[in-house]
């Protein structure tokens, strides 16, 4: 593990202690000791700039009146997030549906985007001639960027010309569905479309973690008469529950900062019933320019995020003993 | 019959072979077919497109969609498409650098502050990005960088997810190399570059993959900080062609075919590699 190379100046097993070598290696060391440092300084000079001053600057922001267009911006303390947590205040109730958009969306997508990409991983962890192929094309839709899966499904799932009613059609299904426009369509549309698009990333992660469970144990249990849903249940399940807590824990943070999906695709509709949190928070900085209100939020967001990581760890830590 | 992989059970009988490729076309065709109805509706003509029902093959072939983005001046569409191009290049070229020579000193070099350093960087990590952006958006207006280049290309390449995912790959080379290039007189820079960086091009191609797919597709961050319409790449103006074109189909789509085009291209010369790197960025570590 301590593979690591000593660039320390004075060594024990430096050169012959000639008074010039000694001064040259001197010199070297010294260049050496700042070497660490010169390769890390380009990395820490961004890093420092856009991802230790934001959070500093995040904070600060949330506890003044920071409007972009006053010259005045205030400190207010904790107003910022007070106005959050009260009911008589203006932004109340917009807030709190931006919360529970995302507590629903999250709710809903994260058991499917666990659970389809687990299916498609056992179905391609077999091996037969093709799968490198079906492997690719369950990806391929992830590649492509919100912005183009957005305008698509827009489209796709458009109640007339779309492609989904018709193909319903064809098969004597109901083919006038407001799939972006109508409630509860919007949300089953927004869960669909991310299913869609992302099941492909899980699945590969889960397909690395299958590669990691040995096969003596499928043997032995084969042995012990398991079927294959004991098999299942008793060695592939417990063999792919790091990978498992992995899953859950950034499928739930990616699910949380949803935005690009109902952005474009049911466009908050209907009303503002599937404004996401993110999607408030950039709006309320940047659009009513209040920029230490979005803080305060960004804040709290972040916070609430942490507690369901937290969360999570915990009750997969205590299911292992 | 038995086959390498232990979940392979019963795959030997002819029925359970047929039912496995049966799921395996009817998922793969819910996979692609929306990409395939994409790619045609963007051959259509306005009115095929709004043809109901609609046929499967645009007839005649349509160069509509492609024409009305291309000669568009108030959607300069291959301008963004230039934009964007040149922004996710740039954005891979600087992560790489950047992360690279971190990566190297984090894993291979002994300094004071190592740890707290790697602690700090990997913290970070656990930070919703979006939490960041009222912020971020403070710094870039303050650098003037609104609606330039460098807003796009800049602020996503403090890539704390780079340096981990290098700093493992470093971490796995043999020590034998190094000592005997320092034998050799090599000093710290001189190892880097012509032992350690050698030996990583496939983590580094990875790396620079997902870089620039991830800057390319990115969305959320260039509609806050882009407004010109020749300043804007793909994502954000593909928003804006929604807007001017509502119903027109075929023009959209094609705009989504440009943008969708050289990720899948990438995608397929690239193909292990990004899937090795995502199943490694998952798991090990």
């Amino acid at each position: 593990m301590a593979d690591v190379i000593e660039v320390g100046a004075a060594r024990g097993d430096a050169p012959p202690p000639a008074a010039n070598a000694a001064r040259r290696a001197a010199s070297a060391g010294r260049t050496r000791r700042a070497t660490p440092y010169l390769f890390l300084a380009p990395y820490l000079v961004l890093f420092g700039v856009f991802g230790l001053l934001p959070i500093v600057l995040g904070l600060w922001l949330s506890v003044h009146q920071w409007d972009f267009q006053l010259p005045n911006r205030p400190f207010v303390g904790l107003d910022n997030y007070k106005q959050l947590f009260s009911s008589d205040s203006a932004i109340y109730g917009d807030w709190w549906q931006s919360v529970r958009a995302t507590a629903i969306f999250t709710v809903l997508s994260v058991p499917l985007l666990v659970v389809v990409p687990l299916g498609l991983a056992l179905l391609l962890n077999r091996s037969f001639p093709g799968r490198t192929f079906f492997r690719a094309v369950y990806f391929a839709p992830y590649v492509l960027g919100v912005a183009v899966i957005g305008l698509l499904w827009r489209f796709l799932l458009d109640a007339n010309l779309g492609l989904v009613n018709r193909l319903l059609g064809v098969v004597g299904l109901p083919s006038d569905t407001p799939w972006v426009t109508n409630m509860p369509w919007a949300w089953i549309s927004l869960v669909g479309v991310t299913v869609w698009w992302t099941s492909g990333f899980n699945a590969v992660i889960y397909l690395a973690g299958l590669q990691d469970i040995s096969p003596e144990l499928y043997e032995a249990a084969r042995v012990d008469g398991a079927n294959a849903w004991q098999r299942f249940r008793n060695v592939t399940l417990p063999g792919l529950r790091p990978v498992l807590l992995f899953v859950i824990t950034t499928t739930v943070l990616a699910s949380a900062n949803m935005f690009g999906q109902s952005f474009l695709i049911t466009q908050g509709t209907p009303g503002t019933e599937t404004r996401t949190v993110v999607w408030f928070i950039v709006e309320e900085g940047l659009r009513n320019n209040n920029a230490g209100r979005a803080a305060a939020m960004s804040i709290v967001f972040a916070l609430l995020l942490a507690v369901v990581s937290i969360a999570n760890f915990r009750l997969f830590r205590y299911r292992e003993d | 019959m038995t086959t390498p992989t232990p979940t392979t059970d019963g795959s030997g009988s002819g029925l359970r072979r047929v039912g496995l490729y049966t799921t395996l076309v009817a998922l793969a065709l819910i996979f692609l077919v929306p990409l395939v109805w994409m790619v045609i509706t963007s051959l259509k003509t306005y009115t095929a497109a709004q043809q109901i029902p609609p046929s499967w093959l645009p007839n005649p072939i349509a160069g509509y969609g492609y024409e009305q983005i291309l000669n568009n001046s108030a959607n300069p569409v291959l301008r963004w498409f230039l934009n964007s191009m040149v922004a996710a290049t740039l954005h891979a070229l600087l992560v790489l650098v950047t992360a690279s020579m971190a990566a190297y000193s984090l894993a291979r070099l002994r300094f004071r502050g190592r740890g707290v350093t790697f602690a700090l960087v990997v913290g970070t990590l656990f930070i919703p990005p979006t939490s960041l952006l009222i912020p971020n958006f403070l710094i870039v207006d303050q650098l003037n960088w609104i609606d330039t280049l460098a807003v796009i290309v800049v602020p996503g390449a403090a890539s704390a997810f780079g340096v981990f995912f290098l700093r493992q790959f470093f971490l796995s080379l043999p020590n034998e190399l190094e000592e005997a290039a320092t034998l050799d007189g090599a000093n710290q820079w001189q190892i880097f570059y012509k032992v350690v960086l050698p030996l990583s091009k496939p983590a580094l191609a990875t790396l620079a993959v997902l870089s620039f797919l991830t800057n390319w597709n990115d969305f959320l961050w260039p509609i806050f900080v882009l407004f010109s319409p020749e300043k804007l790449t793909l994502p954000p103006g593909l928003g804006l062609l929604q807007g001017s074109y509502v119903t027109d189909y075929p023009v959209i789509m094609a705009g989504a075919v440009l943008a969708s085009v050289p990720v899948l291209i990438l995608f397929v010369l690239a193909q292990r590699h990004i899937i090795q790197g995502v199943s490694r960025s998952g798991l090990k570590g």
